[in-house]
């Protein structure tokens, strides 16, 4: 790039507005940490795969690192830290990954969280299947998935005022064998 | 930063028209989920870029005064999936495009930009095929629509000329009414992962329920672009809803199909599946209209 080209983008961050004059080449994952210093945004595979870099944009999780930084103009972003309460305290789901053992080394907990949360706050209780999918674009190479998943399952059971069945989600019994269809999309009778 | 030589930002479907005829070598972007990873992978650095991205005009799921359905070039693939027109009237597209990568993914992606990659394991493609959609395309000159096959001209190339986007996805009346459809996509994996072959399968049936008046199958991964079967389909339409009729409909896809060797796949292997999945979608489908295969 011969001249370098910039742009002011005005957004909301973490519910306080902001703006700031960007490269055009940045991508939202480098602006929120450049930037701001939001390092709860990772640097994972940087193509859209791995879920490390997520972010809430107008209420739906994305992929920071591949969104152009210039398109935050005018939407309401959300990274880890905005979950925070006023004396930093903790939201509902860290507690719970905290709780639960859902975090080893802890690169993929903020996109895991994030993605949570939006599950968590359509208020809708899912089946073990539905929430695996909604799960399912974030990749963990530590805790094998389980602990994340009884994280969310339990907070989600909380939200809705089954502290009993929240109780009852164990370490083993989290998903019937029986449900474990190989092959899953290729079966009409089972819903993908 | 991404390795990218300069971004114009469109303004209107206009602008971006103009952008492009003015960049001749500029690429453009929609959601981005190929463009910049394909930057990433080198494969499209230092090149100019014209974002469309912003254009909000180009965004939602409508029923224009010709009853067709209008899905706008930017929707994504998780509003289509949550739309209440797609659900009620073309529920198999919402389910297609919800096996696309993973949620995050399915944010950002456009059905404009799974289709205008022109690859053949685009989700959404093969449904798209199946149920006849039209493209509409803006240039400087105006508006024009053209099939979806016809959209398709080679592996990884489609019908926009110079200074051409694609803005909207059609699906006329005759296409969608009374219609039922079935998407079936094969992968290793359930999610993250691009089709190794995927079929997806329609059907109107006769009052009755007991003839196929009907049946549409376009396949993903089957050939170079995305490929209806016309050999199948012509044996099929007009015949009793039986197993036999089933049976002989999935083994006729194998006339028109042309699967190639590649790592995610053998050939033998792909045909094998394509008649399995023509079966089971097909028998989905009867069920989904209301009818039973015996």
């Amino acid at each position: 790039m011969s001249e370098r080209q910039y742009k002011t983008v005005h957004f909301t961050l973490n519910g306080k507005p902001v703006e700031k004059n960007v490269d055009v080449r940045a991508s939202l994952t480098d602006m929120l940490r450049n930037d701001y210093r939001m390092t709860s945004v990772k640097k994972g595979c940087e193509v859209g795969e791995c879920g490390a870099c997520t972010v809430i944009i107008n209420g739906e999780a994305f992929d920071s690192c591949i969104y152009l930084a210039v398109w935050a103009e005018g939407k309401e972003i959300t990274t880890l830290e905005g979950l925070l309460g006023p004396n930093g305290e903790l939201s509902d789901i860290q507690q719970a990954f905290i709780d639960e053992t859902a975090i080893q080394c802890g690169f993929c907990s903020p996109g895991f969280i994030l993605s949570a949360w939006e599950i968590l706050n359509t208020g809708k209780e899912y089946t073990d299947e539905e929430l695996r999918k909604l799960l399912s674009g974030h990749l963990c190479r530590c805790t094998g998935y389980e602990n994340i998943f009884r994280a969310v399952k339990k907070t989600m059971l909380r939200r809705l005022g089954k502290e009993a069945e929240a109780e009852k989600v164990d370490k083993q019994g989290i998903v019937d064998k029986k449900e474990r269809v190989p092959f899953a999309s290729l079966d009409p009778t089972v819903q993908a | 930063m991404y390795d990218i030589k300069a971004l114009y930002e469109a303004t209107s479907v206009q602008d971006a028209c103009r952008l492009l005829t003015e960049h001749p070598e500029a690429q453009v972007i929609a959601g981005g989920s190929d463009v910049l990873v394909q930057v990433r992978e080198g494969k499209r650095a230092g090149k100019e870029l014209v974002s469309i991205y912003m254009l909000d005009e180009m965004r939602g799921v409508s029923i224009d005064d010709k009853e067709n359905i209008r899905i706008g070039s930017l929707t994504s693939f998780s509003n289509i999936t949550k739309n209440p027109i797609i659900q009620e009237k073309i529920g198999v597209l919402g389910e297609a495009v919800n096996m696309i990568g993973g949620p995050q993914v399915r944010a950002i992606g456009t059905i404009g930009g799974n289709t205008c990659n022109g690859v053949t394991s685009a989700d959404s493609a093969s449904t798209l095929h199946a149920w006849e959609a039209i493209i509409e395309i803006t240039g400087p000159d105006g508006v024009r629509c053209t099939p979806i096959k016809d959209f398709y001209i080679k592996a990884g190339t489609v019908d926009l000329r110079l200074g051409e986007i694609q803005t909207a996805i059609l699906i006329p009346k005759e296409s969608y009414d009374n219609c039922f459809g079935h998407y079936i996509k094969y992968g290793k994996r359930n999610a993250l992962e691009i089709a190794n072959i995927g079929c997806s399968v329609n059907v109107r049936l006769s009052d009755d329920k007991k003839k196929f008046d009907r049946v549409r199958i376009a396949y993903g991964v089957a050939g170079p672009v995305p490929m209806r079967v016309p050999t199948a389909e012509e044996f099929i339409n007009g015949k009793a809803v039986n197993k036999k009729n089933v049976e002989q409909f999935a083994s006729l896809v194998l006339k028109d199909i042309n699967p190639r060797d590649s790592w995610r796949g053998g050939k033998a292997f792909r045909q094998h599946m394509a008649v399995e999945m023509a079966k089971r979608a097909l028998i989905e489908s009867v069920k989904k209209a209301g009818g039973e295969v015996k």
